[in-house]
């Protein structure tokens, strides 16, 4: 894949998530949390 | 609405078009009136995204989504996280190494002249077409409950968007976008509080939720693979993510937001806080609308909540039967009110049996509420055929009216134009940038001074404005062209994407391959549309024309470089790189 070698080459400034790819995966667990809270909104009022 | 109602929404709205104005006055190079001063922070740009993807209709009609079909519908936004990563790591560094305006430019410079006014002219028919609409919805809504002239409403919201986008350009609609979203959040956030005050003495929150989980209000995700289902986990997850790609990685709209960060930082993270935050606000306005619903289990809603229309064809010949069918439905909303009192105070008790023995009693009383509001429709369709019959649009307006305190009426009213205003500048902003960059100065006049550049953009996001003021007055003169231009959206989206797949993922593919792809897979995709009748095995949902295109123009593009010259792999960065 065509991705360029400066991809990450700025620092996230946010603390404890050091690298872009770090970032991403709290979104996505972040996303996953939701999802599962509404499946559990789903179960609990059927 | 009072005086102070009225005081409220023009103080607001003309407040923050005002200021918009004032704040970027003066600022006259091409770079600042297309991407800011390009020092924009992330928070804005991420509110500003937000705010240019939500339209007015958003705050009018999810609520009623929500009212009707309950939280499901949330499941349409899944994909969105996905894609704004993808676009994050992708799609934002190559646009800003590339220092380009608009994401057509990027085109010219991956593949070629022809390519780049290919997507651009793609990106404005489709858009352009849909630019009245944005401010149409609202304003057919507003003026019917409010009795206000509709041409009126929408030239008057319509010139003063245009008014302050051209005055600032890029930097005006950021600024402006950030304030008419807070005040959307303020808004939204007080209907909310009021709405729980107004529920019964004693029914609890947890009592609210169990009242909508109890009509299946609350199944918000649904993990079957019954294709009949509307809204599944995986239909959200694959087709939202297909359609937020498209619409948050190609559509100008959105790009120009994201390119005026003061860096790859700003727009990353403006990108990351959708990612994290379109999901819960999603989820907090269908859960409105649910709660909605709960409160109109206490409260006797109108058999139709277009009350206009109804009134309308009350006082004519079908004024007997409509009448007869409001009476059974209210008579049908009063059983329906006792077994709910009953479900509840069961369950208080702890006897499950009764409860579940109430809570059916209610289902089937609400079974005849739904079976009298059909048969309204009915009624209403067969007096005027030209009668919309979906009243989704006027449930959560209908509440405000009735039940918020004045003031707070101005404020949600305010609500419903930010919304639009933001939505619309957006969309005129990125018109104007890209006729006159990828247009103007790249095929017309490509040596002139920046200051000329400006004015041209100027007068072409003023044209654009004034062309969507003109089709949404004609609008009102249509039926269907809410869904017409969503049919047109999906008729151009998947070959643009395709388009800018091909370019950042295909590195073997030049420009002859991809142009011949793009247009044989749009001329597929008319093909599809026009002959459905024709044909009836073509004849499935417009959403599919996304995927179709976007695999034609990918498919074909190596189809035919196979038949081309073998040629050197391009970089997504273009040749020159």
């Amino acid at each position: 894949m065509p991705l360029s070698p400066d991809n990450n080459d700025e620092a996230t400034g946010l603390p404890g998530l050091r690298s872009w790819r770090t970032v991403y995966w709290v979104v996505l667990g972040v996303f996953a949390l939701w999802v599962g809270l509404l499946t559990v909104l789903t179960e609990l009022y059927a | 609405m009072n005086g102070l109602d009225y005081l409220v929404l023009l103080g607001v709205m003309l407040g923050i078009a005002a200021y918009g104005m004032w704040h970027t006055r003066g600022r006259g190079d091409l770079h600042t009136y297309l991407k800011g001063a390009s020092n924009t922070h992330w928070l804005t740009i991420g509110l500003s995204v937000m705010a240019t993807q939500a339209s007015a209709i958003t705050f009018l009609s999810t609520p009623g989504q929500g009212y009707e079909s309950g939280l499901g519908f949330v499941q349409n936004y899944f994909g969105a996280p996905l894609a704004l990563i993808v676009i994050a790591a992708v799609f934002l560094p190559i646009y800003r190494r590339l220092k380009v305006y608009t994401a057509y430019e990027y085109l010219g410079k991956r593949f070629d002249a022809k390519t780049r006014l290919l997507g651009a002219g793609l990106f404005l028919v489709q858009r352009g077409l849909g630019a009245g609409i944005t401010i149409y919805a609202p304003a057919i809504v507003l003026s019917s409950v409010m009795g206000w002239r509709l041409d009126l409403t929408i030239v008057c919201s319509g010139l003063l968007v245009v008014a302050y986008t051209v005055s600032g350009g890029s930097a005006a609609v950021n600024l402006t976008q950030k304030y008419q979203i807070g005040v959307i959040f303020v808004g939204m956030i007080a209907a909310f509080f009021v709405l729980l005050a107004r529920l019964p003495v004693g029914l609890t929150f947890t009592d609210a939720l169990s009242v909508a989980g109890g009509f299946h209000k609350l199944e918000a995700v649904d993990f079957s693979l019954n294709p009949d289902r509307r809204y599944t986990f995986w239909s959200g997850l694959l087709g939202g993510m297909f359609l937020a790609l498209s619409y948050f990685g190609t559509d100008q709209s959105q790009v120009q937001r994201y390119l005026s960060g003061a860096s790859l930082r700003e727009s990353r993270l403006g990108l990351m806080f959708n990612a994290v935050f379109k999901v819960p606000m999603q989820f907090f306005i269908l859960l409105l609308g649910a709660l909605v619903f709960v409160f109109y289990q206490f409260e006797r809603p109108p058999v139709f909540f277009n009350q206009a229309a109804w009134q309308q064809q009350a006082a004519g010949e079908a004024g007997g039967q409509l009448r007869a069918l409001q009476a059974d439905f209210n008579s049908a909303h009063a059983e329906k009110q006792r077994h709910v009192n009953a479900w509840l105070a069961a369950r208080h008790a702890g006897d499950s049996a009764a409860a579940g023995t109430e809570r059916a009693a209610a289902l089937a009383a609400n079974a005849r509420t739904e079976q009298a509001r059909a048969a309204t429709k009915a009624v209403l369709r067969t007096a005027d055929p030209r009668t919309p019959v979906n009243d989704s649009d006027y449930v959560f307006i209908t509440f405000i009216l009735g039940y918020l305190p004045h003031g707070l009426i101005g404020l949600l009213v305010a609500v419903f134009f930010a919304a639009a205003f933001s939505s619309k500048a957006g969309e005129l902003n990125a018109l104007g940038s890209t006729t006159t960059v990828d247009i103007y100065r790249h095929v017309i006049k490509p040596d002139a001074s920046d200051a000329h550049y400006v004015a041209a953009s100027k007068w072409f996001t003023a044209l654009w404005g004034f062309v969507a003021i003109g089709f949404a007055l004609f609008a009102s003169l249509a039926e269907n062209l809410i869904q017409a231009s969503n049919i047109v959206g999906s008729i151009f989206y998947g070959v643009v994407l395709g388009l800018f797949l091909v370019a950042f993922f295909v590195r073997k593919i030049g420009g002859t391959a991809v142009f011949w792809a793009a247009v044989a897979a749009q001329l597929l995709i008319f093909a599809i549309y026009f002959l459905r009748h024709t044909f009836p095995v073509l004849d499935f949902s417009y959403l599919w024309y996304n995927v179709i295109g976007c695999a034609a123009c990918m498919g074909l593009s190596i189809l035919i470089q196979a038949f081309l010259p073998r040629m050197t792999p391009i970089s997504a960065d273009g040749p020159n790189s």
